[in-house]
C-alpha cells in the first residue's frame, strides 16, 4: 500500500513509515527520499504503509492519528555537524520536529502530532530518523552528497526500529511489478537527469 | 514625510518601525515592517517574500507532460491547482482538446480543492485571530449549546457535547501540549466573543480537522491516490465503467456514489457549520472594518471552472473573470492572459535583474536573474537583516501588474467582480450576508469581507460540485466513457517552437502558467502565483501590493502582539511558499514571531 490509504483515500495501515520535506529545496527532501528508497528496495507486510508526504502538513492528520506506530524521515535543524543523523522516540518526536525551523511544514507536522492527539488518536510508539543538513538555498537543486550519503544508514536505523516494532521489510526481487513512489521524473534519478540542450539537437 | 503614492495611499516611514516574521502559519516566509505613528495606527507597510522563487530553472528542458508533477511540489496546499494550471499551458500550446468528462471531473476536482483549503484556512488558519481559545475553557457548555441551537440545525449541539470537548480541550491545555494553539495572543483585547461562542469554534475547530479527510477522497478517487494525485495531459488518467465492480481499476459505480456523498456532506458542512459560525463570529466584529487595502479599488480575476470543456473564454467560466480598477465597479474590463501590454511583472523593488528595471516582462518574455541587493537605508547584514529599505530592491517576490495596476486577487476580487457584473449567484448571497449584518455595502472591502467571501465561496464550490457531478453521470450514462485525449501524446506530433498559457483560480487567487516548449521541451516555465500578486512589493511608479496596502491605518492594540497585522494578511491566506523559497535559516530578524 503505497499511499498508507485504500483506493477510496481512507487510511488503512497501522504502521505508517513517513518522509516529510520539499524535494525542490536541496536537503530539505532527504525525508522523501528515504522513503522512496526503501520503497524501491523493500516490500513491507500487509497493514505497513510507506508514504511520501511532501509538504502536506496539517493534511497528514488522519494518517498520523489512524496509526499505532509512525516513523518519521525528515531534515531537522540540531546545530550539529552537517550529515549528522539522530533518532529520537516517542515523547521527544514533538520537541525535535519543534526546532529550529528550516521550513515551515516542521512547525505543521510538530501541530500535526498534536491536532491527532487533540482528535483523540495518533501513534503510541513514535520515531524520527532526522538528519542535520548541509544546503537548502539551492532551489531546485538535489541532495548534497553528505546527506545523500546518510540515506543508506538512515535506512538501516529505521529497518532497526520497524523489527523492534516486530516489522520485517523484505528485499523486492527485481521487476516484482511495483512501480517507483514518485513517478513522472521526479523521483531521485528522474530529478537529477538534467536534459540538456546538446541531448535533442 | 508623507508620500502619495499614484495608487491612492498616503505613506508616512516617520515613525516607529515594527517587523514581523514569518506571518504565515503554514507553507512559507513572509516578511511585514510597518511604521507606527504616536497613536499605533500603521502608516506605512512594507511586505517582503524572504524567499526565492524559481520553478522555471528547475523545469528547464523537461518534459512538458511531466511539468505538473514538479509544479505540484512547489506548495503543500495548492498541489493540485497547480497542477491544473500545469496541464491547461500545455494543452493550450499543443492544441489539445479534452473531452466533456474530463472538463467535469477537473471541475469537481478544483472544486473539492477550493472546498477544501477554504475551510481549512477558515478553521485551522484564520479562526484563531477571532477565537481565544484559552477563552473557551472557561464558557459554559450548557450556553453553549443554546448558542449553538439558535445558530444552526447542526446535530452535535448538546450540552453534554460541549462538556465532553471542553474537558478534553482543558487536558490537552493542561498537558502542556498546545500544539496548533500555542504562540496564540490568547486573552489579547481585540478578541471580542464570549467564551461560549469561543467554545463552539473550537469545537467546529475539531470537527472540521475530522471532516477534511473526507473530502481529499475525491481527489483520491479521480486522481489514483492521495496525497499528490495524478494529473495527465489530454485529459484526466481515470478510465469509467459504470459497470464495473470492485475497489480496483476503472472508476464504477460505487466509488461514483462514494463521491456524491461526499458532495452532500460538504453541501451540509458549509451550510450548517461554516456559514452560521462565520455570521456568528461576523456579529461580533462589525465594528472592526480594518483592512480592505487595494479591495475597493483594483481587483483581478483570471475566471475558472469551464461549463463546457476547452473554453476559456469569460462567458464560459462560472468564477468571473475581469478586473476592476479605481473602484469603478460599473465597469469590469475583460482581461487578455496572453496580451504582452496587460500582465507584466517588475523587479525595480525585487531581488532580481532585468536589462531595463523601468519596464516590466511579460511572462512569455520573463526571467529570473537574482540580484540580492540593499537599497542605501537598509539596516543589519545581509544574513541578518535588521529593516529594509523599500525605496531600494526588497523582496524575492516580483511585482506583477495588470496594466500598470496593482491588483489584490482572491475570493474577495472574485467576488466583488461577479457582484459587479450582476451576477445572480454571487450579487445576492453578498447581498443577504450585508443584510444579515446590517452592515452597509463598504464593508465587502475588508479584512472581515474577504474572510466572508471565502466562506460564500466555499458554499458555491460546494454546490457547483454537485452539478458538475450530475453533468457528468449524466453524460456517460449517455454512453460518452471518454476522460482523455492522447491524440497528441507523442512529442513527435508536436510544432517545434510554440507557447501557451494555463491559468486557473486557485483558492488563493489567480494563477497563471506561461510556457514555451521547443523540440518537445521546456525552453521557459514562469509562473505567476496568487501570492505573488497579493504581497507584491513596489513597482517603478511606486504604486503599493494587495498586503501593504490592506495594512494601512490599523491601529494595533499592542504593538508588541500585533493580532490585528496577522487577521489582516492571514484573510489573504498567504502561501509564501508557492512564490518563492528559502533564502537562509538565520536570513531573518525576528522582532515578533508569529505563526
Amino acid at each position: 500500500m503505497r499511499t498508507g490509504a485504500d483506493d477510496f483515500g481512507e487510511p488503512t495501515a497501522h504502521t505508517l513509515i513517513l518522509g516529510i520535506g520539499n524535494i525542490l529545496w536541496a536537503d530539505e527532501g532527504f525525508g522523501v527520499r528515504v522513503v522512496e528508497e526503501i520503497h524501491r528496495r523493500f516490500s513491507l507486510p500487509a497493514g505497513v504503509s510507506v508514504m511520501d508526504g511532501g509538504t502536506q502538513g496539517l493534511y497528514l492528520v488522519q494518517y498520523v492519528k489512524a496509526v499505532r506506530r509512525l516513523l518519521v524521515f525528515d531534515a531537522i535543524d540540531y546545530g550539529a555537524e552537517p550529515g549528522t543523523l539522530r533518532v529520537v522516540r516517542d515523547g521527544e518526536v514533538p520537541t525535535f520536529m519543534g526546532c529550529r525551523k528550516l521550513s515551515l511544514h516542521q512547525t505543521g507536522f510538530q501541530d500535526v502530532l498534536a491536532a491527532a492527539s487533540l482528535l483523540g488518536g495518533g501513534p503510541e510508539s513514535a520515531a524520527l530518523v532526522g538528519v542535520q543538513a548541509e544546503r537548502l538555498d539551492d532551489w531546485g537543486g538535489s541532495l548534497t552528497e553528505t546527506v545523500r550519503g546518510r540515506i543508506e544508514p538512515a535506512i538501516g536505523l529505521g529497518l532497526e526500529i520497524l523489527r523492534e516494532w516486530g516489522v520485517e521489510a523484505i528485499p523486492r526481487q527485481a521487476a516484482d511489478g511495483e512501480g517507483l513512489l514518485l513517478g513522472h521524473d521526479i523521483d531521485l534519478a528522474g530529478y537529477e537527469r538534467r536534459p540538456i540542450l546538446a541531448e535533442r539537437r | 514625510m508623507t508620500i502619495q503614492t499614484p495608487n491612492g495611499f498616503k505613506l508616512d516611514s516617520a515613525g516607529r518601525r515594527v517587523v514581523v516574521d514569518p506571518v504565515t502559519r503554514i507553507e512559507g516566509h513572509l516578511r511585514l515592517e510597518v511604521n507606527l505613528d504616536d497613536r499605533n495606527v500603521i502608516r506605512n507597510a512594507v511586505s517582503t517574500g524572504t524567499m526565492w522563487r524559481g520553478i522555471e530553472l528547475i523545469l528547464k528542458d523537461r518534459d512538458p507532460r511531466d511539468a505538473w508533477a514538479f509544479v505540484q511540489r512547489i506548495c503543500g496546499v495548492c498541489t493540485g491547482t497547480h497542477a491544473l494550471t500545469s496541464v491547461r499551458a500545455v494543452e493550450d500550446a499543443l492544441a489539445i482538446k479534452i473531452p466533456e468528462n474530463a472538463n467535469s471531473i477537473r471541475n469537481i476536482m478544483q472544486l473539492a480543492l477550493q472546498v477544501h483549503d477554504h475551510l481549512v484556512h477558515f478553521y485551522h488558519l484564520h479562526a484563531l485571530d477571532w477565537v481565544d481559545v484559552v477563552s473557551a475553557l472557561s464558557a459554559d457548555p450548557k450556553e453553549t449549546s443554546v448558542l449553538a441551537q439558535s445558530i444552526s440545525s447542526w446535530p452535535l449541539a448538546s450540552a453534554g457535547y460541549f462538556r465532553d470537548l471542553q474537558q478534553r480541550l482543558k487536558s490537552f491545555v493542561s498537558s502542556g501540549q498546545l500544539g496548533p494553539f500555542k504562540n496564540g495572543y490568547w486573552g489579547h483585547p481585540a478578541y471580542k466573543l464570549p467564551p461560549e461562542a469561543n467554545l463552539l469554534a473550537v469545537a467546529h475547530y475539531l470537527e472540521a480537522l475530522d471532516f477534511q479527510k473526507d473530502i481529499v477522497k475525491i481527489h483520491a478517487v479521480f486522481g489514483g491516490k492521495n496525497p499528490h494525485p495524478n494529473w495527465l495531459v489530454g485529459g484526466v488518467p481515470c478510465a469509467i465503467n459504470l459497470d464495473g465492480t470492485g475497489a480496483v481499476g476503472a472508476i464504477n459505480m460505487e466509488r461514483l456514489n462514494l463521491v456524491s456523498s461526499i458532495i452532500d456532506r460538504c453541501i451540509e458542512f458549509t451550510e450548517k457549520v461554516y456559514i452560521p459560525d462565520l455570521m456568528a463570529i461576523a456579529s461580533f466584529y462589525k465594528d472592526w472594518l480594518h483592512g480592505g487595502g487595494l479591495s475597493s479599488r483594483s481587483v483581478l480575476s483570471y475566471g475558472d471552472i469551464p461549463e463546457q470543456a476547452n473554453d476559456y473564454s469569460a462567458k464560459n467560466l462560472l468564477l468571473p473573470q475581469g478586473a476592476i480598477i479605481d473602484g469603478k465597479l460599473a465597469e469590469v474590463h475583460a482581461v487578455d492572459v496572453r496580451n504582452p501590454q496587460e500582465i507584466q511583472e517588475f523587479v525595480t523593488h525585487s531581488w532580481y535583474k532585468y536589462p531595463d528595471e523601468t519596464k516590466g516582462l511579460h511572462p512569455w518574455e520573463g526571467v529570473t536573474e537574482a540580484n540580492f541587493v540593499m537599497g542605501p537605508n537598509f539596516k543589519g547584514a545581509k544574513t541578518k537583516i535588521e529593516s529594509l529599505d523599500e525605496g531600494g530592491k526588497y523582496s524575492y517576490l516580483k511585482a506583477p501588474r495588470w496594466k500598470g495596476h496593482a491588483m489584490e486577487v482572491g475570493p474577495l476580487a472574485r467576488w466583488i467582480i461577479g457582484y459587479a457584473q450582476n451576477k445572480p449567484e454571487f450579487k445576492e448571497p453578498v447581498e443577504a450576508t450585508l443584510k444579515a449584518l446590517d452592515v452597509p455595502v463598504t464593508a465587502l472591502f475588508s479584512t472581515l469581507g474577504r474572510t466572508a467571501a471565502r466562506g460564500l465561496e466555499c458554499q458555491w464550490a460546494a454546490r457547483k460540485m454537485k452539478y458538475f457531478f450530475d453533468k457528468l453521470v449524466a453524460n456517460l450514462k449517455s454512453g460518452d466513457l471518454a476522460t482523455a485525449n492522447t491524440g497528441k501524446w507523442d512529442p513527435s506530433s508536436w510544432p517545434s517552437d510554440v507557447k501557451g498559457v494555463g491559468f486557473t483560480e486557485a483558492p488563493r487567487g489567480a494563477l497563471g502558467h506561461w510556457i514555451h516548449i521547443t523540440q518537445g521541451r521546456l525552453a521557459n516555465y514562469q509562473c505567476i502565483v496568487p501570492t505573488t500578486w497579493n504581497g507584491s512589493p513596489r513597482d517603478p511608479d511606486g504604486n503599493i501590493g494587495a498586503f501593504e496596502a490592506s495594512l494601512l491605518d490599523t491601529p494595533l492594540a499592542d504593538p508588541h502582539k500585533p493580532l490585528e497585522i496577522l487577521r489582516t494578511i492571514h484573510s489573504f491566506d498567504p502561501c509564501l511558499a508557492c512564490s518563492t523559497h528559502v533564502m537562509s535559516p538565520d536570513g531573518e530578524t525576528t522582532r515578533v514571531t508569529v505563526r
